[in-house]
């Protein structure tokens, strides 16, 4: 064929000067290329990780995949109507040009129709999320009890009143106060399950400083170990104890005392009958509980 | 011979009048501003007519647009779009098969108008020299955004491309993107002629190869008329894409076939002979297709 032997000759023809020129040209070419992109896969890399104030929008992939299918476009940060949406300028330590909000400046409103989602033209914005409650933009963490009001024996209670999944996510659990020894601790506890992370209780917050703060899910959330099991939960499973009941436990008191939980030691009334178990009781026969009956559990 | 010590299109003002020998400039910037404008509109006045960016954008809450690069720069880093953004890419890549695939650097992207600035300052300022980079370095640089994008999975030149950079800056803050912004202005007045657009760009790499196919072309239906007066070579920011069509250079036909012409229409403008003029690739004669493509590059 004319054709291919054509460029054959002409190479041949190549002075074997310009050739070894030719391969310097492009060795150099390539390794100034690789070392460009060397550089910007060390950056990319690095700024992967995201600040902690920084949330993402509702319904956000993880971070690693939302780096790769978030365009940059902005139409998230246009379509909420709330312009609480940016997007990351070069210098700052976000990945350039993906959105973020912090919550201490403008929280999330958790719109029902969740525009941000609907605007996202890849899947960065997850499509699957259609129920803004089910949203994980981060988790509330109450991150410094000594500086919560509640914690010090105000009814602030800011941060369970404004939350949008009112409570679910926020309770306030009572406890006492030791302090003043008669009053009661209203404590904020966030349930991981229903908090969104929305961020409006850090926007609440009236101190000067937010003791309670969202974080990232990968800094707030812990994790149990994959073996581990609530023993009230799989006994309630299972419609009775797993394991062998507890031996009725039985104190070793002086003559003529006795113990009551609650109400402590005290004297045995004369005439009354000696607490029984003081070591002479025999226990009741223990009937074998499942572990024991060769179940497979 | 005397467009030598004259400005290049000294000849085609003289000839044509102004208007006519600046006609396709000005009708690009007026493409590149007003494009701009559609943008800008939205967050300066509330007028949404697009939203987005050059990304990605909604024209009218009914025309999507992707960028196809970014688009093929996510695939790599292992994501796929939603609809819309497969249908907007599909528009693009249509649209610019039919206009030039780098029809888009020289009539939509803001950087054209700064390296055109820094071009043309430094013409005026007289700067001789220019840093070699051969013009093969932009597929390289292409390549290698795409394997980035594929080791890290993520679109990981968004953090420097200053096409975007710039765009979104001016739509949603700029923040450190006018550093970038300004490199690449002072890089193609001081360092390299041509620099950015012409030799390192990865989005005009990806465009010039939708430009391979692309319909629109710059013909030369009057290359016998040639007198050698070089305004053409002076305006051109590809300059090596005019030589094979003007010049027959193994049978070349007279339209310039090659990817990386950007459709600007300069050429048009400052030839006094009226040699160019914007047609198809298609009709006239195509004496050898082959040695019509066989780059001629040097």
């Amino acid at each position: 064929m004319e054709n291919a032997s054509k460029p054959k000759a002409k190479w041949s023809q190549v002075s074997a000067a310009s050739r070894r020129q030719f391969f310097a040209d492009t060795a150099r070419l390539a390794c100034g290329v690789g070392l460009l992109g060397l550089g910007l896969g060390l950056y990319a890399r690095h700024a992967t990780a995201l600040p902690p104030v920084a949330l993402r929008p509702p319904g956000a992939l993880p971070e690693a995949e939302f780096s790769a299918a978030c365009i940059r476009c902005g139409l998230c940060v246009r379509d909420c109507p709330y312009h609480m949406l940016y997007l990351a300028k070069p210098g700052e330590p976000l990945s350039t040009g993906t959105p973020y909000f912090v919550a201490r400046q403008a929280p999330c409103e958790m719109c029902e129709h969740i525009p941000c989602v609907k605007a996202c033209p890849t899947n960065a914005l997850d499509h699957a999320l259609t129920d803004i409650t089910k949203a994980k933009m981060g988790l509330a963490v109450l991150v410094d009890q000594e500086t919560c009001l509640n914690f010090l024996g105000l009814r602030c209670d800011i941060c369970y009143r404004v939350c949008p999944v009112l409570d679910k996510a926020i309770t306030l659990e009572p406890q006492s106060n030791l302090r003043t020894g008669r009053h009661t601790l209203f404590i904020p506890v966030v349930h991981s399950a229903h908090c969104t992370g929305c961020g409006v209780c850090e926007k609440a917050c009236p101190t000067e400083i937010a003791a309670i703060k969202v974080l990232p899910l990968q800094l707030a959330r812990g994790q149990l170990s994959a073996h581990y099991r609530l023993g009230w939960v799989e006994k309630e499973k299972a419609g009775g104890s797993l394991v062998a009941p507890d031996v009725e436990h039985s104190y070793h008191l002086p003559e003529g005392m006795q113990y009551a939980p609650g109400k402590g030691l005290s004297v045995v009334p004369p005439g009354a009958e000696p607490a029984l178990p003081q070591g002479g009781a025999v226990p009741p026969a223990p009937t074998f509980p499942k572990a024991f009956q060769g179940d497979k559990l | 011979m005397s467009a030598h010590t004259l400005r290049p299109g000294a000849e085609a003002i003289a000839e044509k009048g102004w208007l006519t020998a600046h006609k396709w400039l000005l009708l690009r910037r007026a493409s590149q501003i007003g494009i701009l404008l559609l943008f800008l509109v939205g967050p300066w006045f509330g007028l949404w007519i697009v939203k987005g960016n050059l990304n990605y954008s909604y024209t009218l809450d009914v025309l999507p647009l992707t960028d196809p690069y970014l688009l093929v720069q996510m695939l790599a880093a292992g994501q796929t779009p939603e609809n819309l953004a497969w249908i907007g890419a599909a528009i693009v890549v249509a649209f610019y098969l039919l206009a030039g695939g780098r029809s888009y650097c020289s009539w939509v992207c803001p950087v054209n108008l700064l390296t055109d600035a820094a071009n043309w300052l430094r013409a005026r300022l007289g700067l001789k020299g220019s840093a070699h980079i051969g013009r093969a370095a932009r597929y390289w640089i292409l390549a290698m955004t795409l394997i980035v994008a594929a080791v890290t999975g993520t679109i990981a030149w968004e953090m420097l491309n200053p096409v975007s950079m710039l765009h979104r800056g001016l739509l949603f803050g700029m923040g450190l993107a006018w550093a970038v912004v300004l490199a690449v202005f002072l890089f193609d007045l001081f360092v390299m002629r041509q620099g950015w657009c012409g030799h390192l760009c990865p989005v005009g790499a990806f465009y010039s190869l939708i430009g391979k196919l692309s319909v629109l072309r710059v013909r030369l239906p009057a290359r016998e008329a040639c007198n050698d007066c070089m305004d053409c070579f002076a305006v051109c920011p590809e300059q090596q894409v005019i030589r094979p069509a003007l010049k027959a250079i193994n049978g070349a036909p007279p339209l310039i076939l090659e990817a990386n012409c950007t459709n600007c229409g300069r050429c048009i403008d400052v030839c006094s002979k009226n040699v160019f003029s914007f047609g198809t690739r298609f009709g006239a004669a195509v004496p050898t297709v082959a040695g019509a493509v066989s780059p001629a590059l040097k």
